[in-house]
């Protein structure tokens, strides 16, 4: 028993050795998935942000130009690899459009993949819009909404609700997609495990740890979506929600 | 106080509305009843400008719906709307259901919007149920807090688009008798309904649509009712077919 035990401190003692600057390779790999979770979380601010916008203009019948915006918004993003979109926004977009070259580059990859799930979760919002009854529209522009305050108040919460499923999915899929940010030399886990593996060789249990940090990620992502998910469900409605998981 | 001159309106090449010119008062009761297809609802829909028009008129107590320049939430506000599927916000509890207009578009304080909008709940016998959510409540209750909801905003005007046609039979009662009650006090109600016991009892005039939406009839109700040969041979056939059971 006591070899066993042995054995496994063997195989990952290297962790806790100095890499030559004074820092361990734990405290690096924590930083690393400090940078993972960093990048994933900005990316999912942004792409909130602009998949709900970009997914409510798509719903807006009656402007030819608002539409064809949304529309082609929501193909280029989704269309275009995400290492392609992250190489161009660091080689092309940074090169060409005056002030980008002082951006950083966090900001950058944070933008590549915020943009490209924007595309994702506008698509959820619409098809969340849609799935309403007309009425309901109807009803917020009767009490004497405007059309902004009628996404706002009535159509958008109830939207919410509806997209949880697939937006848990995005969520999860952005800490995942994180990953494409060592391409551009984003100190993250993949990033980290590459370069530890070059000098320690230590292949196996590198990749071991950094697969073990990407499922905790995605497993802490799930769960406070289905807490979000409990804690919004409607009484009376949605039965499934509140009979937990 | 409504004045509706020559409307038209068209879907596509489909004419649904033709010619239609009525006039309801301050304080009449109007019933407007008619085989599906008819263009009822999409009649009542235009006076609040949920439906536009290509073609006519529509004053509300002076002022022009049918101009691009008119306020159309601060007209619709004042303009109260039940609609056949009640259209509650069933993301909101009852309270907030009969406040959140009122404080968002009318710009009444928190307070003073739920006292009256629990005046309103307890005046459709509802007052024990503000805590709950629309999902909560039978057809006829949701139909009776989306009434009190309409007068919370303090409408000059209301508007039912088959306010029963959704509920179960035991349930039609206690909606009419809501409505029955605020047609005794004076409001001024255009009501689309086949409810023909209720046209007899409040009624001041009906409103005749055949298919094609076109006002075959616009008579007083003892016309109506009490000269059947008198009527159009349309619609004695659409009388003798609804009160034959």
């Amino acid at each position: 028993m006591m070899a066993y035990w042995q054995n496994v401190w063997d195989h990952w003692q290297f962790l806790w050795d100095d890499r030559g600057d004074g820092v361990t390779y734990f405290q690096w790999m924590m930083s690393a998935w400090g940078y993972t979770v960093a990048v994933a979380f900005c990316s999912l601010v942004i792409a909130l942000v602009f998949g709900i916008i970009i997914g409510t203009l798509r719903t807006i019948t009656g402007h030819r130009i608002i539409s064809t915006f949304a529309a082609t918004w929501v193909e280029l993003f989704r269309n275009i690899p995400i290492l392609v979109q992250l190489f161009i926004w660091f080689f092309v977009i940074s090169e060409l459009v005056p002030g980008m070259r002082s951006v950083p580059g966090f900001v950058l990859a944070c933008c590549a993949l915020g943009f490209f799930t924007s595309a994702r979760i506008a698509e959820q919002i619409r098809a969340g819009i849609q799935a309403l009854p007309a009425g309901q529209r109807n009803a917020g522009l009767a009490v004497g909404f405007t059309q902004l305050q009628t996404y706002r108040y009535v159509i958008l919460p109830q939207t919410f609700r509806i997209i949880i499923p697939p937006l848990t999915s995005e969520a999860m899929n952005i800490v995942k997609n994180s990953s494409v940010a060592f391409a551009v030399s984003i100190p993250e886990l993949i990033s980290f495990a590459m370069q530890t593996q070059e000098e320690t060789s230590r292949g196996v249990e590198v990749y071991l740890a950094a697969t073990l940090l990407y499922a905790i990620t995605a497993l802490a992502v799930n769960r406070v979506m289905s807490l979000i998910e409990r804690r919004t469900s409607i009484p009376g409605l949605t039965p499934q929600a509140q009979g937990g998981h | 106080m409504i004045e509706m001159k020559s409307v038209s309106k068209w879907y596509g090449a489909t004419q649904v509305l033709n010619d239609c010119s009525v006039k309801i008062n301050k304080g009449e009761v109007v019933v407007v009843c008619g085989p599906s297809g008819s263009g009822k609802s999409t009649l009542i829909k235009t006076i609040n400008a949920l439906e536009p028009i290509q073609k006519g008129e529509i004053w509300i107590d002076g002022v022009a719906v049918h101009d691009k320049a008119t306020d159309l939430p601060k007209l619709r506000s004042r303009v109260g709307m039940v609609f056949q599927h009640f259209e509650l916000f069933p993301h909101l509890s009852v309270t907030d259901n009969l406040t959140i207009a009122q404080m968002k578009v009318l710009g009444r304080r928190k307070d003073e919007a739920r006292k009256r909008g629990l005046q309103m709940l307890e005046r459709v016998g509802l007052i024990d149920h503000q805590n709950k959510f629309p999902g909560q409540l039978s057809g006829g209750q949701q139909q009776r807090v989306a009434i009190a909801r309409a007068l919370s905003m303090d409408p000059i005007i209301m508007l039912f688009d088959e306010p029963t046609s959704a509920l179960d039979p035991e349930m039609v009662g206690e909606v009419l008798d809501v409505m029955v009650g605020l047609a005794s006090e004076g409001m001024t109600m255009m009501v689309v309904t086949h409810e023909m016991g209720f046209a007899r009892k409040v009624s001041n005039r009906v409103i005749f649509m055949d298919v094609g939406g076109r006002i075959l009839e616009d008579t007083t109700k003892d016309e109506f009712f009490g000269k059947i040969e008198d009527r159009q041979p349309r619609t004695r056939e659409f009388l003798n077919k609804i009160l034959q059971y």
